[in-house]
């Protein structure tokens, strides 16, 4: 049992695009080698108000690379007298990320609203390229969804039906994915403001041999015990 | 004389020769001296308003404990302390240096320090030597945003948590977090569980309770593990031994 391996995010991350804005999901788990070190922590982290990242990758890594670039994008907004676009933010990632990639081991999925672009979402992969997309996924649980997202992505979705998506795209990776579970956050950022929700893991669907919840025998201290043998 | 001159680089810069001398030793066979590591479990809990940090006190080289009641709850700041497991040497240096600049802070700002200051001092120098300064803490403290417990990892990630448990023995630490943490204090139960099922963690438990304005730095707060046997006649050495006494400095 190594805990002094670095920390990894196993992860699945997801920022999607609708009609009015984007939502961004990921799951919660943080692992050391097998032993999951935060089973509740906060991969979608603020930029600024109305631009949010999805980080996977090295834990260490992306939390320094969200460091810097929300300190970039705030000396950003100072100057520029108004608030920053997705595209700035994004860019601000990529160049940390290409020119040290040699350093770090990071994937992010940068995604907000601004008033001249509506909602976007850009994903950056290991090594730095950054690419616009309509919706990306990104982690280790996303292999299991590159499927899932061909057949049930379209265009023009409403805010519930886009949430909705990424809700099950990320309980369907975690159900697949060891190194993804705990509970499903999203995060919704479109022209009135950002909405946080958070889906416990026992208020996800099941997915196919996945069993119910049992009896915990955590539960036995209210009971008084079993009654001993007499002789 | 000549020779003094050999001992010193002529231009005052770094000289690398006993690094060459300790890489020849270790092709010869000669063991280098291991790290005082603290095995350790180290834990932390946020309660209505304040947080509780609790160590075990136990200091292994190897094998062999070398401290049986070392501290491992460092002093930060008035309202902030931090336990650190890994090599003890790192841990200790790097709670003094951030100890430090918090100070130093405090004396510019002329406030009380916050602990997320402390956690990105921390965070920034565990990440610029990537992972070699072998630092696992956990931090905790009350300021005037309300009570945050931290822990940081030696690669520099940071957790907020509620809970935390970290250190060899921190698997058996958070057994009992995750099944009793709602029902109220049990950190001491958390030490003992990692003292108990875990080699590098072992002797006392410390904890040190820290609320708004106040704090409780309880050493040995619980001795579970008593010298059961002390021979009345002491230690016998032989005659030419030279006698030691090992000078403690305490605040």
């Amino acid at each position: 049992m190594d805990t002094d391996a670095p920390h990894s995010m196993g992860t699945t991350i997801i920022g999607v695009t609708y009609n009015g804005g984007v939502v961004l999901g990921a799951d919660s788990r943080t692992s050391t080698g097998v032993y999951v070190a935060n089973r509740a922590s906060d991969k979608i982290t603020q930029l600024t108000d109305n631009v949010y990242v999805c980080r996977s990758g090295s834990a260490a890594d992306s939390q320094i690379v969200s460091d810097y670039v929300r300190y970039f994008l705030h000396q950003h907004t100072i100057q520029l007298g108004q608030p920053a676009t997705v595209k700035v933010a994004a860019n601000l990632v990529r160049l940390l990320a290409y020119n040290n990639k040699n350093l770090l081991q990071t994937g992010l999925i940068v995604g907000g609203w601004d008033k001249y672009e509506g909602g976007k979402i850009y994903g950056i992969p290991l090594g730095g390229t950054i690419i616009e997309q309509p919706f990306a996924i990104g982690g280790s649980g996303s292999s299991y969804l590159y499927g899932f997202f061909d057949q049930a992505w379209k265009e023009g979705m409403t805010k519930d039906e886009a949430e909705q998506l990424v809700v099950k795209a990320v309980s369907l990776a975690i159900a697949r994915d060891g190194a993804s579970g705990g509970v499903v956050r999203t995060v919704i950022i479109n022209s009135e403001g950002v909405t946080r929700n958070f889906y416990p893991g026992d208020k996800l669907p099941l997915w196919h041999e996945e069993l119910e919840p049992q009896f915990s025998l955590l539960d036995i201290p209210s009971s008084p015990g079993p009654e001993p043998m007499n002789i | 004389m000549s020779k003094a001159e050999v001992d010193f680089p002529p231009k005052g810069e770094f000289g690398f020769d006993l690094c060459k001398r300790n890489e020849m030793l270790i092709k010869k066979g000669v063991q280098p001296p291991s790290y005082r590591k603290t095995g350790t479990t180290i834990v932390g809990l946020i309660f209505q308003d304040g947080i509780i940090l609790g160590a075990d006190t136990r200091e292994t080289a190897g094998p062999i404990v070398c401290d049986k009641n070392c501290e491992k709850i460092h002093y930060m700041a008035p309202n902030i302390y931090c336990c650190g497991a890994g090599t003890a040497a790192d841990t200790e240096a790097v709670t003094d240096m951030v100890s430090s600049q918090l100070q130093l802070h405090r004396y510019h700002t002329g406030r009380e320090s916050r602990v997320i200051t402390a956690l990105t001092l921390l965070k920034s120098h565990l990440f610029n030597y990537q992972g070699y300064v072998q630092a696992a803490l956990v931090l905790g403290g009350v300021d005037v945003t309300g009570p945050h417990l931290h822990t940081i990892y030696p690669h520099g990630s940071t957790d907020t948590l509620l809970f935390a448990t970290m250190g060899s023995g921190s698997l058996a630490a958070m057994t009992i977090f995750e099944s009793k943490y709602r029902e109220g204090l049990t950190v001491t139960e958390a030490i003992c569980s990692g003292i108990f099922n875990d080699l590098g963690s072992g002797s006392n438990v410390d904890v040190c309770v820290i609320t708004k304005g106040h704090k409780d730095y309880l050493r040995n707060h619980l001795l579970p593990n008593p010298r059961s046997y002390i021979s009345p006649k002491g230690f016998l050495f032989p005659k030419k031994t030279v006698s030691w006494t090992l000078n403690y400095l305490q605040n």
